[in-house]
């Protein structure tokens, strides 16, 4: 227990500083997409989901299960959707490189 | 059989290390707008593994309903991809919510699953996840709904209001400290749901319009780390990084949105915009405006070298921003060179104003940052102002006593010639009178936004024959 414990918050600290740095270099340009695109990858809290449903250990956390695969569904579906559709739109003036 | 069952629990968490590769690509990817739709493709692929590793789980045997819920949660997502650009605030308010019921309810189903034997370390994080997501639910629900103006937009506040908030978040505090200690008390449990999904409401009732890009940024921070804190509890490194990566964007977002109206967290969520001004407005003597036509407008454009637009939320209310995109050709084709000037808080969330014109299809390469184009204000010759009022407002160089003194904004007032299209002289939506509106050098045009650009665009049709 302990050492996973340790190894979760090593997990968080790095992940907190790549998060930082990459997030840092996202133009305020694109502060849209990023926050919706993060809102799909958040929702990769699913996974805990799907197994509530999966195991189907009593019947509260099965129907919580449910409910919550469907919340966090919706947010990968649309997530994913409303990112792409902002990104396609950014064009640019100048000629792109092939 | 134990062999078998060791190799799957293999591949289950390579599947999730690539996942967790593909979600940091992501974000790398999104930095710049030529890769920016690689990142998505990353964050696709690494979804569609993660999920495929979690139902290789040795413990589910219920597929039935892991694929009725798949199926209704896309049903429910596909039409929430597609709202119409203007309503992405509300939309993006709304998923953090749907996020952020998601980890409640598996943290409530975790609680009582395990309960009495819940480590106190599990327990402090369990319950920092619960309380986190449910205020995330009602805060995010709030936010939608004053962005979608189903409740009043206005921040309502009233005397000893922080003393209240602070008062209801302290009592499931508390309660999660008990149940550190007395894991076994799980009729206590439903107070760390309740009491933080009141608080949630709470602390939105305060919260003003143009405060949105910090609050719908705090909240998706909030979500991010109750989302990390599930991790800890699931023992899941793939969710304690999305978590992490989700946490510190929303985190960084709200930094940049504070500082952009030189305000603090703490003065965002306690310091009820609305209030103040409402001593700062007496005492103002008749002062001359100069108003403009259509016609006028047109003319003085056309004979310009350089023009700014300053776009703000009145632009995104009035559907202005296709009218915009005729009106650029139009000035364009003219020889003028045209650029937009985005402030960082304007609109309703971090970006807004670069997502409808780009929708627009103005070309990305002529939205300016903030810092970027400040300094060509006094080679300008047309500053027009569309639908925005704090963020051009010269009170915050120059008047203390203004409650925006010190946010920075775009310099318009040095541009040669200012024009301001705006419904009436109605102060905006912070109620902050705009000494911009009374220099010498500043055109008022009264109007719509969508139809008078719409009127200065057939101006200049009018004047190339």
């Amino acid at each position: 227990m302990g050492s996973t414990l340790i190894d979760g918050l090593f997990v968080f600290m790095l992940a907190g500083f790549i998060g930082f740095e990459v997030i840092r270099r996202v133009s305020p340009l694109l502060h849209t997409p990023l926050m919706s695109l993060t809102n799909a990858l958040d929702a990769i809290a699913v996974v805990g989901a799907i197994v509530l449903v999966g195991e189907h250990k009593s019947n509260l956390s099965f129907i919580l299960g449910v409910i919550a695969v469907i919340a966090a569904t919706s947010n990968v579906v649309g997530g994913f959707l409303i990112t792409d559709r902002m990104l396609k739109m950014f064009k640019t003036s100048r000629p792109t490189k092939p | 059989m134990t062999a078998e069952f060791a190799g799957n629990q293999l591949l289950i968490e390579v599947l999730y290390l690539v996942a967790s590769v593909l979600f940091i690509l992501s974000l790398k990817w999104l930095s710049a707008p030529s890769t920016a739709r690689h990142g998505v493709l990353a964050g696709e692929i690494g979804m569609v593994l993660a999920i495929a590793g979690t139902l290789l789980h040795h413990g589910i045997v219920d597929y039935k309903w892991i694929a009725i819920a798949l199926v209704i949660g896309s049903g429910i997502g596909v039409p929430l991809g597609l709202v119409q650009m203007t309503a992405v605030p509300q939309r993006t308010a709304l998923s953090h919510a749907f996020g952020a019921l998601c980890v409640t309810l598996v943290g409530t189903s975790e609680f009582y699953l395990r309960t009495p034997e819940v480590p106190p370390f599990m327990m402090a994080v369990l319950s920092m996840e619960v309380i986190l997501a449910s205020l995330t639910f009602t805060g995010s629900l709030m936010a939608a709904g004053k962005l979608q103006e189903v409740l009043p937009q206005r921040p309502i506040t009233y005397k000893g209001q922080n003393f209240v908030n602070l008062g209801v978040l302290a009592v499931a505090i508390v309660v999660a400290v008990y149940l550190v200690l007395h894991p076994g008390a799980r009729e206590l449990f439903p107070v760390l749901i309740v009491v933080p999904l009141i608080f949630g409401v709470l602390m939105i009732v305060p919260i003003g319009g143009a405060d949105m890009p910090t609050v719908i940024s705090l909240l998706n921070s909030y979500a991010g780390l109750s989302a990390a804190a599930m991790g800890f509890v699931l023992n899941s490194k793939l969710l304690i990084i999305a978590g992490a990566l989700d946490g510190s964007s929303g985190f960084i977002l709200s930094v940049i949105m504070s500082k952009a109206m030189n305000r603090s967290f703490t003065n965002v969520l306690f310091g009820a915009f609305g209030q103040v001004q409402a001593a700062a407005a007496g005492g103002k003597e008749e002062r001359i405006v100069r108003s403009a036509t259509a016609d006028e407008a047109a003319g003085i454009l056309a004979a310009a070298n350089r023009v700014v637009v300053v776009p703000g939320y009145g632009m995104a209310v009035a559907q202005a921003q296709h009218k915009v995109r005729e009106l650029f050709d139009a000035l364009t084709k003219k020889g003028v060179d045209v650029r937009f000037a985005i402030h960082p808080v304007a609109g309703r969330m971090p970006g807004h104003m670069n997502v409808l014109l780009a929708e627009a299809d103005i070309p990305y390469d002529k939205l300016m940052e903030m810092d970027d184009i400040n300094g060509d204000f006094p080679q300008t010759d047309v500053a027009l102002i569309i639908g925005a009022n704090d963020v051009t407002n010269p009170a915050a160089r120059t008047d203390q006593s203004s409650p925006i003194f010190g946010m920075p904004i775009l310099d318009v007032d040095k541009a040669r010639t200012v024009m301001v299209i705006k419904r009436s002289m109605n102060p905006g939506f912070a109620g902050i009178d705009n000494p911009l509106y009374y220099l010498d050098r500043t055109l008022m045009l009264f109007g719509d936004a969508k139809s008078f650009v719409n009127g200065i665009v057939h101006e200049l049709a009018g004047n190339s024959h």
